[in-house]
């Protein structure tokens, strides 16, 4: 009975995925974030791990982490990453990042947040004394959307460690809990059960078994609940109160082949045979390969036998020993399949896991003897476990081999880019540093005119300004003056005053033309400005485009220590594969040989009840023609 | 007699069908395998990261970087089937949700749908979304964008907010 209830509060854990912590849309802020989210919302939890780790490394190397987005998540994303790795069953590395929320200076809340998802970590892993030293942690202010599931682990650590009174302490006030309506009902029940108060406990259980829910998993603890408590009372002789809580279990449920079977067999104990047809006749129609299914087709014939209908018991146990004989041979070949190495092939097939009901698929495929039995495999949280393992192990190693592809493909890329730049780049170098010293130049040309002209505006200079023209003019009259110096008399008086007229018109030219000519100059200088922007910008965009010619195969030395990584990685996942596949072999094949010994005993029980019924079949028929 | 051993035999098979049948294999077996393959999933991850950030040195510089992430309006009521996003009239993106994908997205996670290159400088972005109202009317819808593209990468944040939502039905943010 207590692995029976650790089973069930196992499943309400496995059951709250991370796609019931919904986050406020609007208030999203870092896409990559959401990206992350959109993974683990559909499972992929190691999309979603990869993403958000990467995710927080950049964070944490930013100078300024204020300025990235994911600040305003940082406290979610880093409890998210730990539970997306719980989703992914890396206990260890989730603990770990739970630690480091720990040791950080955190608030209260937070701090106890982290101790919560820690604790679940350590019950999941079946440390039940851990979990509760981790949650005696928990003191002051605790966040309001953990409270309930908070109070719901410490209940179900308490039942895990033997403390049942104190569990009904705590699950006491969660009845109305939203989210764990039937959970929280039936672990009281089974709280107060083993805490000694049968009777409390049975009523409890009978709540637990009327809760009203359109939830599947509460549907499915609802059965539970009353299957536990008929067959309990079966158990203890009260077969008359029994009847009322496996009847009231679902039909179509997980529990309603077990319920089935009870039901009928309560009505055998208190002797109404013909109300146990009714159950048995029910349950032998289903599928063969379920274990209550077989019991009832001994059964059936056993009520049969009992209302003196020997003929139909005979026929009855004739088929049961054919349906023995058939899941005999059934698991023969599943076991030999097995070992042929079919079953672990069959669990990879890619088009049967795409289908959502793929173990109930698997099943079903005709050439696939061995997994007749797999969801009566997957009924054992062992082989679920290893299962899931070995799945994700093939999984990661679809990736390393995608992965070598997709380096193969960048270390072309990177060989083709070096063949095409490499060789142009010299020139293109050559060429750019002519083009970069002219450049310079005409950069420092440029700032020592804006200088000039920065300084004409204290100190007028009209001679800086004067055209080349009048430059020209002024050297030639300087020089026919000094000619005209040489000379004497009256010719050279003439010269000197025409020299000196025409002096003044180009003075008189350049003095008033001078604010006109500053105001020109300080224009052209705005314009050449623009210019040399724009020149700058085309630098820099050569630079960078230059730059990225060069990165665009430099430095990639990293695709050789990936190469190495991926395939020791490789020999890793087909090392530990071949081990896990070979664990859930053995663990198949250790089920099918259990469940072939409890059918040769199946078998056994139906020739004697078979040779039984036709003996009494052929003495009444004796009896009836002596009459 | 009889009927007593058969009740007992069903006690014992549902005592039993919750026992492990690890004859063979011991639950040190199972720990200790477990832990390994943790392990490994941890170097695989380590790997992951690595080549994600080699990817995007190698194929998408942040000088020419775009990414295109798509995101359900709050309220969005109509069924979203395929998005296609064509940049500067070339199809960049063209996306059939499944259930799974869409379930996602509707809780809130944000698809990044593309990742590619363009110049700097202005680019026009066309989105297209095809799916089923409320009423289960077909509804295809198309919107096209302005996209400025300047040095560092640019991430466009693309929202859906489908057939009621009139002039916002398709809508650019910028993350």
């Amino acid at each position: 009975m207590f692995r029976f209830f650790l089973c069930l509060t196992g499943l309400f854990v496995l059951s709250s995925s991370f796609a019931a912590s919904t986050h406020p849309r609007d208030s999203l802020r870092d896409p990559y974030f959401g990206e992350a989210l959109y993974y683990a919302y559909q499972g992929r939890y190691f999309d979603a791990i990869a993403r958000l780790d990467t995710e927080l490394g950049q964070h944490y190397a930013v100078d300024e982490p204020g300025l990235d987005p994911l600040h305003y998540h940082i406290g979610e994303a880093e409890f998210d990453v730990g539970d997306f790795e719980l989703y992914y069953r890396m206990h260890h590395r989730a603990g770990r990042a739970i630690k480091r929320v720990l040791q950080g200076n955190v608030a209260e809340s937070v701090r106890n947040e982290a101790i919560f998802r820690l604790a679940r970590i350590y019950f999941q892993k079946d440390q039940p004394v851990n979990a509760f030293h981790a949650l005696e942690q928990i003191h002051g202010e605790i966040p309001e959307r953990i409270r309930d599931d908070l109070a719901f682990l410490r209940a179900q650590v308490l039942m895990a460690n033997g403390r049942f009174r104190d569990a009904v302490k705590v699950l006491g006030p969660l009845q109305t809990a939203r989210g764990l309506e039937g959970f929280s009902a039936y672990n009281l029940g089974i709280a107060l059960w083993r805490s000694g108060q049968q009777e409390e406990g049975g009523r409890q259980l009978d709540r637990a078994g009327q809760i009203s829910s359109n939830e599947q998993g509460a549907l499915a603890i609802r059965d539970k609940s009353n299957l536990v408590l008929g067959s309990n009372l079966l158990e203890h002789h009260h077969p008359d109160l029994a009847r009322k809580y496996l009847e009231r279990v679902r039909l179509q449920g997980p529990y309603s082949n077990r319920a089935l079977l009870a039901a009928g067999w309560a009505e055998a104990a208190l002797e109404q045979y013909d109300r146990a047809l009714v159950p048995w006749t029910i349950l032998v129609k289903r599928n063969v390969t379920d274990e209550a299914v077989q019991e009832g087709l001994l059964a059936l014939p056993f009520a049969y036998r009992k209302l003196n209908a020997y003929g139909k018991a005979a026929l009855l146990y004739e088929s049961a020993l054919q349906s023995f004989g058939n899941e005999l041979d059934k698991l023969a070949s599943s076991i030999r399949s097995i070992r042929e190495g079919k079953f672990l092939r069959t669990l990879v097939r890619d088009e049967v896991k795409r289908d959502r009901d793929w173990v109930v698929k698997l099943r079903d495929l005709p050439e696939a003897p061995e997994t007749y039995y797999l969801m009566e495999l997957m009924a054992s949280h062992d082989f679920q476990s290893s299962l899931k393992n070995y799945l994700d192990l093939e999984e990661l190693r679809k990736k390393l081999v995608a992965w070598k592809g997709d380096l193969d493909a960048y270390e072309d890329l990177i060989k083709l880019r070096r063949a095409y730049y490499q060789p142009l780049l010299p020139d293109i170098d050559k060429a750019f540093r002519v083009l970069d010293s002219q450049m310079r130049l005409r950069l420092e040309q440029r700032d020592h005119v804006a200088g000039r002209i920065k300084a004409m505006l204290v100190t007028p200079r009209p001679d800086f300004l004067a055209t080349a023209n009048e430059r020209v003019m002024l050297q030639t009259l300087a020089q026919i003056e000094r000619q005209a110096k040489k000379q004497r008399g009256k010719a050279q008086e003439e010269v000197r005053k025409r020299i000196t007229r025409l002096k003044g018109v180009l003075h008189w030219q350049i003095y008033t033309a001078y604010d006109r000519r500053l105001t020109e100059a300080y224009k052209h200088l705005q314009a050449l400005g623009a210019v040399v922007e724009d020149l700058k910008k085309r630098y820099d965009s050569f630079v960078r485009t230059r730059q990225a010619a060069k990165q665009s195969y430099e430095g990639y030395e990293i695709t050789q220590r990936l190469r190495v990584r991926i395939r020791e990685a490789r020999e890793k996942v087909n090392a530990l594969m071949a081990r896990q596949g070979h664990m859930l072999e053995v663990m198949a094949i250790n089920e099918f040989e259990l469940r072939s010994r409890r059918l040769e005993e199946y078998q056994v029980k139906a020739r004697f009840g078979m040779a039984d019924s036709y003996d009494r079949a052929v003495q009444a028929q004796s009896a009836e023609s002596q009459n | 007699m009889h009927r007593s051993a058969l009740a007992v035999l069903f006690i014992v098979a549902l005592a039993t069908s919750v026992v492990s049948s690890a004859e063979e294999v011991s639950q040190e077996q199972i720990k200790g395998l477990d832990e390994q393959i943790q392990e490994i999933k941890s170097d695989v991850l380590g790997i992951a990261a690595k080549l994600s950030r080699l990817e995007e040195k190698l194929l998408y510089p942040s000088n020419s970087q775009i990414s295109l992430f798509v995101s359900l309006a709050p309220d969005a009521k109509f069924r979203l089937d395929a998005v296609e996003i064509q940049i500067d009239g070339k199809p960049a993106a063209r996306y059939l949700y499944a259930y799974k994908e869409l379930e996602a997205l509707r809780q809130g996670g944000v698809q990044r749908i593309y990742t590619g290159n363009v110049t700097r400088g202005e680019h026009e972005l066309q989105v297209s979304v095809l799916g089923k109202s409320e009423s289960g009317a077909e509804y295809r819808h198309t919107q096209s964008f302005k996209v400025n593209k300047d040095i560092g990468p640019r991430v466009v944040g693309i929202t859906i907010a489908g057939a009621d939502a009139g002039s916002q039905a398709i809508s650019l943010n910028r993350w």
